[in-house]
């Protein structure tokens, strides 16, 4: 899962600064040739050589899921995260090539559904600016719900509302308006599926309401991507390989790895996926978990998601 | 090398037959001597030229008289192809997967020119030379994945993802191993496979599952199945048991090496882009028993797999009434040499027959 095969090489034909915070980068194929048409909701890995560090984030893809011409990402930047998305804002230039992975779908549409309730907070609104073009061409009902902290941050609010715009509700926080939640998940017809992607609380406040209110849970889908958290740096016996091994303080324990020739599988890294899924053989110490794959009783020193988690203490031995 | 197509038949005088080529090709898919469920996946990207794993959708010198086989199980069935409602882009994407596919890997025989969403489809062993908007489906005859399907060698199952699971909400089924489109459609992963046996037990079902989602386009998977038929019968299906069922029982010593075939399948996974499905092409491969001892290994080997099946995958499959014969007739070729590792013939370097 990890072999030059599954690359993309494209090059960055276009660089745009939406607001303070979000740059668009466009990608066209370096071979000219078409990318792989995609499904709204999918992400693509973006690697990131940054001196002597590789890189792999993964960013939604929200250009037209249909046409292969081009490729859109949107990047918010995060100056306190270990510097993916400041090395795209402040490195990366038109003309500039770059590999990405193949497209993945881990926030697909449920084409059963007879209307789709989207709920965004933030820069959470790109899966959706796909998953709307493809409605459009395959004609299904949807509904967005976008809420952002002020006019100017919220990125093609302007874009999607002329677009749309009976489908389209934009919420601000300097202007202390709010999703009315309850009463939109109350009062769906049959066969509808929400999809919420943004912030961890909103996340976890669209789940809990539904629950609350019924909803069957193959109905409510989430999306939230976690960059791999910077942290102390520790060290991993890997007992398959024989090797030990140090992770340090910018890098994740997945690169930790790869660093070292060690051959780990993946595919979002971003904990969502459970790819990496890795078995702990022996510790003394504390983890910390930053995934949304493991089961709670696998988190107590059970299993481990490479990609984003890490762990701070003596001694950590896994079965990779 | 260009494919001299057989005109041949899988019913009634069954003239199937297997030149020298498509023996030695065969996907024979037993690595050892004994066979039990595994989660036997691959990458499918590609192998030794001229094997069947070497193009993505492989093309041999049964394609015509196969695809002639499945119009008239179609015109006597129409239920054995199918597709709900919210599959129709899936239908599009396998479509485009088998043409781009297919116009690159056999550029003799296929060609496709596409011009926006205006695409021109030559498919010249079955004469066909059509025009059509992509994505408009009243521009074709069928269906998207009716039309291609109609064209393309083996069944399929396109599954919708959902819900941690997959779904076969559509395929074309008329060259299976007792299962029924009609009967498993819109039916769960866990659903379908639940009369395998000891396999959910083994926990194979779930590390399969765990496996297939996460396939991934640009990534496809590949898998062998096997199973025993009497006859070469393409069509051997729950709602025509009652045609192929009674054959079982008219295998004698003289007769077995010509009737009885191994049914190999070749199962292919890969990951749609448009619609995120999965498709599962299943491709069936036969070989009478006579043919495949003409390969010393392969002789051995099969005594020895078949003498050790557990009963229960025995009786699954279908054979353990005929068992015996099939063992007296098999274990003429065993003459309990060594065999190599690995399924491919090793012609130059395993003995022949010691008699
Ligand atoms: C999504 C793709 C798949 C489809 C559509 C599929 C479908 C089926 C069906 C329809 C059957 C016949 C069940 C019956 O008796 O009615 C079957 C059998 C079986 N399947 Fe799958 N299957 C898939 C993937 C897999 C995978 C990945 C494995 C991996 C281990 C697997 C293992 C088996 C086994 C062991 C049997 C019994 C076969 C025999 O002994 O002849 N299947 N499958």
């Amino acid at each position: 899962m990890s072999t030059d095969l599954d690359r993309l090489h494209v090059v960055v034909t276009a660089k745009v600064k939406l607001n303070d915070l979000v740059t668009r980068f466009e990608f066209v194929h370096a071979g000219g040739k078409p990318l792989p048409p995609f499904s709204g909701g999918a992400h693509a890995l973006v690697e990131m050589r940054d001196g002597d560090v590789t890189r792999l984030n993964p960013y939604s893809l929200m250009s037209d899921p249909l046409d292969p011409s081009h490729y859109a990402i949107s990047v918010r930047r995060d100056d306190a995260g270990r510097g993916g998305s400041v090395f795209l804002h402040d490195k990366v230039q038109v003309g500039d090539r770059l590999n990405l992975g193949y497209p993945v779908n881990l926030f697909a549409l449920d084409l059963t559904a007879r209307k789709h309730l989207m709920i965004a907070g933030g820069i959470g609104i790109t899966p959706f600016v796909a998953q709307i073009k493809q409605l459009q061409s395959t004609g299904g009902a949807f509904e967005l719900h976008y809420a952002a902290r002020t006019q100017a941050l919220a990125t093609y609010a302007d874009a999607l509302r002329a677009a749309h715009p009976a489908r389209v509700n934009l919420y601000l926080d300097d202007q202390n308006q709010q999703i009315p939640l309850e009463r939109l998940l109350s009062g769906q017809p049959p066969g509808t599926h929400v999809y919420v992607c943004g912030p961890r609380g909103m996340i976890d406040w669209v789940l809990t309401t539904a629950h609350a209110l019924g909803w069957p849970p193959e109905a409510v889908h989430f999306e939230e991507f976690l960059a791999p958290q910077p942290g102390m740096p520790f060290t991993v016996e890997l007992a398959q390989t024989g090797k030990t091994i140090c992770v340090g303080e910018h890098e994740s324990l997945l690169e930790a790895m790869e660093r070292e020739g060690v051959d780990a599988p993946y595919l979002c890294r971003g904990g969502a996926c459970g790819q990496c899924e890795t078995r702990v053989l022996a510790h003394d110490g504390t983890f910390h978990h930053h995934d949304h794959w493991l089961e709670e009783h696998d988190r107590n020193g059970r299993k481990i998601m490479p990609c984003v988690s890490r762990f701070e203490g003596t001694r950590l031995v896994l079965d990779r | 090398m260009t494919i001299q197509f057989n005109d041949e038949t899988f019913r009634d005088d069954y003239t199937f037959r297997n030149s020298d080529w498509a023996i030695r090709r065969f996907p024979f898919p037993f690595h050892e001597d004994s066979y039990m469920y595994s989660v036997n996946m691959e990458r499918h990207r590609g192998g030794p030229e001229g094997s069947v794993y070497a193009k993505r959708f492989d093309v041999d010198e049964h394609y015509i008289s196969e695809m002639r086989d499945r119009a008239l199980v179609l015109a006597e069935d129409p239920l054995r192809c199918q597709s709900l409602p919210h599959m129709t882009l899936a239908g599009w994407d396998l479509l485009e997967l088998i043409m781009v596919n297919k116009s690159e890997d056999y550029p003799d025989l296929f060609e496709l020119d596409r011009d926006g969403n205006k695409w021109r489809w030559i498919n010249k062993p079955l004469s066909i030379d059509d025009s059509f908007i992509f994505m408009d489906e009243a521009s074709l005859p069928y269906g998207p994945m009716e039309y291609i399907t109609r064209q393309t060698q083996g069944d399929f199952a396109v599954l919708d993802q959902r819900e941690n699971n997959l779904w076969m909400d559509a395929g074309m089924v008329t060259t299976q191993a007792d299962w029924s489109l009609d009967f498993d459609i819109g039916m769960n992963f866990f659903e379908w496979h639940a009369p395998v046996p000891l396999a959910h037990e083994m926990g194979v079902f779930k590390r399969a599952l765990k496996f297939l989602l996460n396939v991934q386009q640009g990534n496809p998977a590949r898998r062998l199945n096997w199973t025993m038929t009497v006859n070469p019968l393409l069509d051997t299906s729950p709602e025509n048991y009652h045609k192929w069922g009674v054959q079982k029982t008219t295998l004698t010593p003289e007769n077995l090496g010509r009737k009885q075939h191994l049914r190999v399948e070749l199962q292919t996974f890969y990951r749609l882009p448009r619609s995120n499905a999965l498709v599962f092409p299943i491709r069936c491969y036969l070989i009478a028993l006579e043919d495949l001892v003409t390969i010393p290994k392969w002789g051995r080997r099969l005594h020895r797999v078949i003498r050790d099946l557990p009963v229960e995958l025995a009786t699954y499959k279908g054979f353990i009434d005929n068992r015996p014969l099939i063992l007296d007739y098999l274990s003429q070729f065993d003459d309990g040499l060594p065999t190599s590792p690995g399924v491919w013939p090793d012609l130059d370097s395993e003995p022949p027959l010691r008699r």
